[in-house]
């Protein structure tokens, strides 16, 4: 047994979806009076518990809606859980929806430290990557132009580089590994490939099964927020090619 | 206690880039720049001076800084409180993705408004120096009043933010509050009048309005007025209390509203 990443104890999400959407203040005092606010309850996530020891590679597999990005959602911290709770051990760099952080008027060189800031980095640390971050991204000649201007592959490519130029203890992973053009991609998946070398830890999200099987140790099958099976990769993913097959 | 200093620390540069980002991008892409901050209320000073003074017949040589104090203030307070009403749903693209702890963004958009304040602040220096007013001992009150603003825009800032999340209305409706205790706070006008009517509370029970007092008897060369000092501090330390309590009690939950 190694040591322990990631501890999900018991975690539980419940959304409350009301019928009819309302966010204004006249709506809400009139349906309060009427007692017309109904809310439908939601468990995203049902009691899930597992643990992730340090050094595996996760894939987490399921249907769409079964709770797969709740659940990075939980564990990265964005969401707080309604019942349990989530004890990490090192820093946790979240992959998700890469770019959709930046400020669409600052320039791709003001969004790598805003970005780099929200994600925890000191200023020392961004001055000495920054030329780094940069070559990776491949942009240097966008540098100065504002991220409103960049294509869609350009801003995944910016938020690619900066949120893996650090070394992080635990890595999430909702499915990223869809960057760019082909060649990016490549190098991406190289990139994140390297980190696997460097003994981190990895969770990741994919519908394809093809693709958690060549990156991932262990795996997970989540249906309507309960964690139905964990373990090896291999018995995993046959079980689950069965439930997608039929 | 040490616990909010030490995550203070740990974040201090992610405050400071979003305070850099609030005062940058509020004037990009205008040539003058940041000097529309002193700019800007300057040529406000002269309209409402043309205004509520040559037209309406007050020769007071000094009222433009009688305006331009009052002025200064509520903008900050008004522009302060608009920041961070809006702050969570401007910044829900990095909420939803980063965990970062929220109060940061109510906070940064009153740090970056009271930056923008000070260094408005000069314009009045030119303007007193010019038409007279000179300094005094009395100056050194002005930072009682510096502190009371900031912690007062703070306070409703982060009650205005919290209810803001599940309301959008309150965008809406407290633009025209705020318009209500701009003509509450004797920016443009002498109180006097209305110090000795009946309607003596509007004003004695708005706290931005004893503000604005105090700073003025600062610059004007004349003691503040205690009762003012005593109520504005309460009320600013009370509403930051009131603020802090809603916030930190239903920030969880800001994320499925947003």
């Amino acid at each position: 047994m190694g040591k322990p990443a990631i501890e999900v104890d018991n975690v539980s999400m419940k959304f409350s979806l009301s019928r009819e959407k309302v966010d204004s203040l006249k709506d809400y005092i009139f349906k309060t009076i009427k007692r017309e606010i109904q809310y439908n309850e939601f468990w995203a996530l049902k009691n899930v518990t597992f643990t992730v020891e340090k050094g595996d590679r996760v894939g987490i597999l399921g249907l769409n809606g079964a709770g797969k990005s709740t659940l990075l959602k939980v564990i990265s911290g964005v969401f707080k859980p309604t019942e349990g709770h989530v004890e990490k051990h090192g820093k946790i760099v979240p992959l998700l929806e890469l770019g959709a952080g930046f400020d669409p008027q600052y320039t791709g060189k003001e969004n790598i430290y805003l970005y780099g800031a929200m994600l925890g980095y000191t200023k020392k640390f961004i001055d000495s990557k920054y030329d780094e971050i940069v070559e990776f991204s491949e942009l240097q000649k966008f540098m100065d132009v504002p991220v409103k201007n960049y294509s869609s592959g350009m801003k995944s490519r910016l938020g690619f580089a900066i949120a893996t130029v650090v070394e992080p203890k635990i890595l999430i992973l909702d499915e990223v590994l869809s960057v760019g053009d082909a060649k990016f991609r490549k190098k991406s998946e190289n990139k994140i490939l390297s980190m696997f070398d460097s003994g981190v830890t990895v969770l990741f999200v994919s519908h394809s099964l093809e693709q958690v099987k060549r990156l991932c140790n262990k795996a997970m099958i989540l249906e309507k927020g309960k964690l139905i099976a964990y373990g090896d990769i291999d018995p995993i993913s046959e079980q689950y090619s069965e439930m997608i097959g039929g | 206690m040490k616990k909010y200093i030490d995550n203070l620390r740990q974040y201090q540069f992610l405050l400071s880039e979003l305070v850099k980002k609030g005062i940058k991008l509020k004037y990009r892409r205008s040539y003058l720049g940041i000097l529309w901050s002193m700019l800007e209320p300057l040529l406000s000073m002269v309209v409402l001076t043309i205004v509520f003074g040559t037209l309406y017949g007050n020769t007071d040589k000094t009222f433009p800084v009688y305006i331009l104090s009052g002025r200064l203030l509520y903008t900050f307070y008004s522009n302060a409180t608009k920041a961070a009403l809006k702050s969570i749903r401007s910044n829900s693209a990095m909420i939803k993705k980063v965990y970062v702890p929220k109060y940061l963004y109510p906070l940064s958009g009153v740090i970056y408004n009271y930056i923008i304040f000070l260094i408005s602040l000069l314009v009045l220096g030119i303007v007193s120096a010019v038409l007279g007013v000179k300094p005094t001992i009395y100056l050194l009150q002005a930072p009682v009043a510096l502190i009371i603003i900031l912690i007062l825009s703070y306070g409703c800032g982060m009650f205005l933010a919290t209810i803001g999340v599940f309301f959008r209305d309150i965008e809406y409706l407290w633009t025209v509050v705020l318009m209500l205790i701009m003509y509450t706070c004797a920016i443009f006008y002498y109180p006097s009048k209305l110090l000795k009517s009946g309607w003596a509370w509007i004003l004695k029970f708005n706290p931005l309005y004893c503000t604005i007092q105090i700073f003025r008897s600062a610059i004007f060369g004349e003691p503040m007025y205690a009762p003012y000092v005593i109520y504005a501090a309460a009320f600013s330390v009370g509403i930051t209390i009131l603020g802090l309590v809603c916030f930190k009690k239903k920030q969880d939950s800001f994320i499925l509203y947003i």
